[in-house]
């Protein structure tokens, strides 16, 4: 499944017609794919304040092989990250302009803007949470500014967080944030294993996959499994065909499992303790809308949307965390939320309670997971071009896709990219997060 | 092994796609596509891609000429490893479960570590052959050299040569059909019309609720678009079977076969994991239960005087007698229901003192067993029975029951066949 729109707009007809027309012309993304570099080109490094990252910065950047440019140099940039931790006050944000202004000016299509700050709610004086407050305009802005699928993101690390942030700059920067834009990610102090594997940062891990048949669940499978786990595939029994094709697709394997059955938990727990001893990874994703207007929606609409969303999460993870040993020191849940849990949607109070609840189910466990050396996260998709949203009327879907930064809707793979980065070792700090994959929509933003 | 006594076979587990009504869902679908797309089911769920199994051994009834080595074509364009070896097998209903014994007789004496047994049949796309005439004619026609012997040949065609000969489910000794067969062994027996509706409505409640305690999720994988068993009637009851009109033995104006306590023509396909224990544990799969002993017999139903599906009732005291048990000694009990009338006529065969010392050579009979111990995820009345694939349905099924009721559970599996045959094994958790 393809954007036909961003592939047509960017064909020979299709490029003169759509510039003559004056309609939007959205970028080809840069996405990543084993073997590629983190960046196609140089990146610019600098500093606002006191810059207490810079070094950690600049170590990942050189690992990578990517040259760091000073501000003034002539090369056009892949990169530009922005170090400002430490700003005490507005006044040194017009550093972060000086930096920023010209290098930006001269940013390669596809490009990457990191910023990282500290949390605002850990400042000392209220100029310094202003200061740091203001980061988040700028990006947020700046996100909006950017063309030719270029994006910025803020990074927020506290003190005694600098382990956390190599992970985290990574992801920013590679192909693998693609349709990730406009965000602010809070990073917290974490053990992070050293020496990470990039091309297979997964292997030997085994992933669970709920609603992994078709769509997001299906690229999910496929990311993971091409990261290095092993995938267990799980679907509803009536969806098993297209199941086994994706477990065969992957070398994984298909467990035919409602999630919503009573014995769901003890059969999933069982199967991975019997099959694989454990499990280091479980995706949260299968889920369904039954959309009406709240005062036209009947009871059992809104359940069936709270059981498969929300209830059958919070039974599967809490069965996982009380199974002696299942769920293994390290491991990483990923529950997909959604756009509308965030913003709200119009005939969706049903889909978007429960998008809304794994919010707060990922917050209200992190603590928990932290304990364990493990973390708990959500990932809320924007407009994902999939065969469900292929159904809608042409207008609908066309204005939907656009309603964001990068003028598109993204692709299934978007989404699992940032499933499988967060159940990376390098994501250790991440932790009781949301991540948007939503091109900087403009809804809820 | 230093014992004298073999290895015994583990059963992990199957993999079967829902059976279909002739000529419904699976019209399309040819016996290869039916069990490739069952071997890739079972390998998606025991993660088997690019496995080199030991072998993989299958078989169908009703085949076409194109189904030449149909197993070793079906794991070709599987997902199985292609040095994977395979062949085929065929003894009629018998097929499936002959299958299975083979590949656990090779586990067994350690010529292999794991294999796949499996079945298929489709009677929606059976073959059609042409007829004796039209055949010679053709052969003549290939051979002619000249232009006038090609023409000799063409005119003995004549429009009656051009009708073909469907397959018929007849004996070929007898040219009477398995349901008349079974009629004069019903009314030997005396098997009434009720005790039949009954055990066919018991095997669709049986078989429904299997599937509604999530029971066939591991069992089962959809096919084009068929998620369930197309024959399977959750909610049919003894009241409304009885208005059907029988359909066999219908000279008798007492006849009680009916099509709702007959098992009707089916389409589909079925395969079993089997191993060591060793191969198992090296690849993180548990051992659903042990195929532990097997035993074949044939019964005279030309000249004998016995009924042709009724070898089953011999077989059983054999293989009960090598292992030391009683027919109560099992926990569970799985005869395939060809007919209703062939189930109960069996039970009532074992009931008989005259029947087992007579025919059987026993001192006393086998017994009665437990109803409630038979067919307990309900049978072919109700899934339907695809010939070669029925014994892969039973041998998976049964080793799952064994296995939820814990180890040291024993299960019979019985299967009557065509040419007077009986396939029968014994499985334990
Ligand atoms: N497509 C989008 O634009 C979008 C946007 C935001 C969030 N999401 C979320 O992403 C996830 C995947 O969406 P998609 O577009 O791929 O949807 P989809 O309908 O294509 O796939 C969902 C899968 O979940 C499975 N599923 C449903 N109920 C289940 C149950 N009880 N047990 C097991 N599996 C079950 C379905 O069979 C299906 O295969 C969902 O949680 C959805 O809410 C999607």
């Amino acid at each position: 499944m393809s954007d036909w729109y961003t592939t047509f707009a960017n064909s020979g007809v299709g490029s003169t017609l759509v510039t003559q027309l004056g309609l939007p012309r959205p970028a080809v993304l840069r996405r990543y794919e084993p073997g590629q570099p983190l960046l196609p080109g140089p990146a610019v490094l600098g500093t606002a304040g006191e810059g207490r990252l810079r070094d950690t910065v600049d170590a990942v950047l050189r690992d990578a092989g990517v040259t760091v440019l000073t501000a003034d140099a002539d090369e056009r940039p892949a990169a530009v990250v922005l170090d400002a931790t430490g700003v005490t006050g507005p006044a040194q944000l017009a550093a972060a302009h000086d930096l920023l202004a010209p290098a930006v000016k001269r940013l390669r299509p596809t490009g990457r803007v990191v910023v990282l700050g500290d949390p605002p709610a850990e400042a000392g004086t209220p100029a310094q949470a202003a200061a740091r407050q203001a980061l988040e305009g700028l990006v947020r802005s700046l996100a909006k500014e950017l063309r030719g699928g270029s994006t910025a993101n803020l990074l927020l690390v506290p003190e005694g967080a600098e382990a956390s942030v190599a992970g985290p700059l990574r992801f920013f920067l590679s192909g693998r944030s693609a349709y990730v834009d406009g965000q602010v990610l809070p990073v917290s102090p974490a053990d992070v294993p050293a020496g990470a594997d990039d091309e297979r940062p997964l292997a030997g891990r085994v992933a669970v996959v709920t609603g992994a048949a078709r769509g997001i669940g299906a690229a999910i499978a496929r990311v993971l499994s091409r990261d290095g786990a092993h995938v267990v595939a799980v679907d509803v029994p009536a969806a098993g065909e297209a199941l086994a094709e994706v477990a065969n697709e992957v070398g994984g394997t298909a467990l035919q499992l409602d999630i919503t059955a009573p014995d769901a938990p003890r059969r999933l727990v069982g199967h991975l303790r019997e099959r694989h001893g454990g499990v280091d990874v479980v995706v949260h994703n299968a889920g369904i809308t039954r959309d009406k207007l709240l005062v036209n929606m009947d009871a059992a609409r809104w359940n069936a949307v709270m059981a498969v969303n929300l209830q059958a999460q919070l039974d599967l993870t809490r069965a996982l965390l009380d199974a002696d040993g299942v769920l293994r020191p390290g491991a990483r849940v990923v529950s997909v939320s959604s756009q509308s849990g965030i913003a709200g949607n119009r005939g969706q109070t049903n889909y978007a309670a429960s998008k809304a609840g794994v919010i707060g189910m990922v917050r209200a466990w992190a603590p928990e997971f932290a304990a364990r050396g493990a973390t708990v996260n959500a990932v809320a998709p924007g407009f994902i071009v999939t065969e469900m949203t292929a159904r809608m009327p042409l207008s609908t879907r066309e204005v939907g896709a656009r309603l964001n930064s990068l003028q598109q809707g993204g692709l299934p793979v978007d989404v699992a990219e940032a499933i499988a980065w967060l159940a990376q070792p390098g994501a250790a700090g991440v932790n009781g997060q949301v991540l948007r994959v939503c091109g900087q929509s403009l809804l809820g933003a | 092994m230093s014992s004298s006594q073999p290895r015994r076979a583990a059963v992990l587990g199957g993999n079967r796609i829902p059976f279909a009504r002739s000529n419904s869902a699976y019209a399309q679908a040819s016996n290869q596509d039916m069990l490739t797309a069952t071997l890739d089911g079972l390998v998606a769920r025991f993660g088997l891609q690019g496995e080199r199994v030991g072998e993989v051994v299958a078989g169908a009834v009703l085949k076409h000429s194109r189904d030449f080595n149909l197993t070793r074509e079906s794991v070709l364009g599987s997902r199985l490893s292609a040095a994977t070896p395979a062949y085929d097998v065929q003894q009629a209903c018998g097929t499936g479960l002959e299958a299975a014994v083979l590949v656990a007789n090779k586990i067994a004496l350690g010529q292999i570590e794991s294999g796949i047994a499996g079945g298929v049949d489709t009677t929606s796309d059976a073959p059609l052959a042409v007829g004796d005439d039209l055949r010679r004619a053709l052969l003549e026609l290939a051979g002619a050299r000249s232009v006038g012997a090609r023409l000799r040949a063409i005119a003995r065609i004549r429009p009656g040569s051009l009708v073909p000969e469907a397959p018929r489910n007849a004996e070929p000794r007898t040219g009477l059909a398995m349901g008349e067969h079974q009629a004069i062994t019903t009314r030997e027996w005396g098997i009434s019309r009720e005790d039949q509706d009954e055990l066919a409505v018991r095997s669709h409640r049986n078989l429904a609720a299997a599937y509604d305690r999530g029971f066939l999720d591991d069992l089962v994988t959809p096919y084009l678009g068929l998620t369930r068993d197309q024959n399977l009637r959750p909610d049919t009851t003894v009241e409304k079977l009885a208005t059907l009109e029988p359909v066999f033995g219908t000279d008798d104006p007492a006849a009680t076969m009916t099509a709702g306590n007959s098992t009707p023509l089916t389409d589909g396909a079925s395969a079993v994991l089997l191993s060591s224990d060793e191969w198992a544990a090296e690849h993180g799969l548990p051992v659903l239960a042990h195929l532990v002993d097997a035993q074949t017999a044939a019964v005279d139903h030309v000249h004998g005087g016995e009924g042709l599906l009724m070898a089953p009732a011999y077989a059983v005291p054999v293989l009960l007698a090598r292992n030391g048990l009683t027919l109560q000694d099992l926990d569970f009990y799985e005869i395939h229901e060809a007919f209703a009338a062939t189930v109960l006529a069996t039970l009532k065969a074992w009931e008989s003192p005259a029947f087992c010392e007579e025919k059987l050579g026993l001192d006393a009979p086998l017994g009665a067993i437990d109803r409630d111990r038979l067919n307990v995820n309900g049978s072919s009345l109700a899934a339907g029975h695809p010939f070669a694939a029925t014994g892969g349905r039973i041998v998976a099924s049964l080793a799952k029951q064994l296995h939820e009721a814990g180890p040291g559970t024993r299960g019979l599996v019985s299967i009557c066949a065509a040419g007077g045959q009986g396939v029968v094994a014994l499985l334990e958790s």
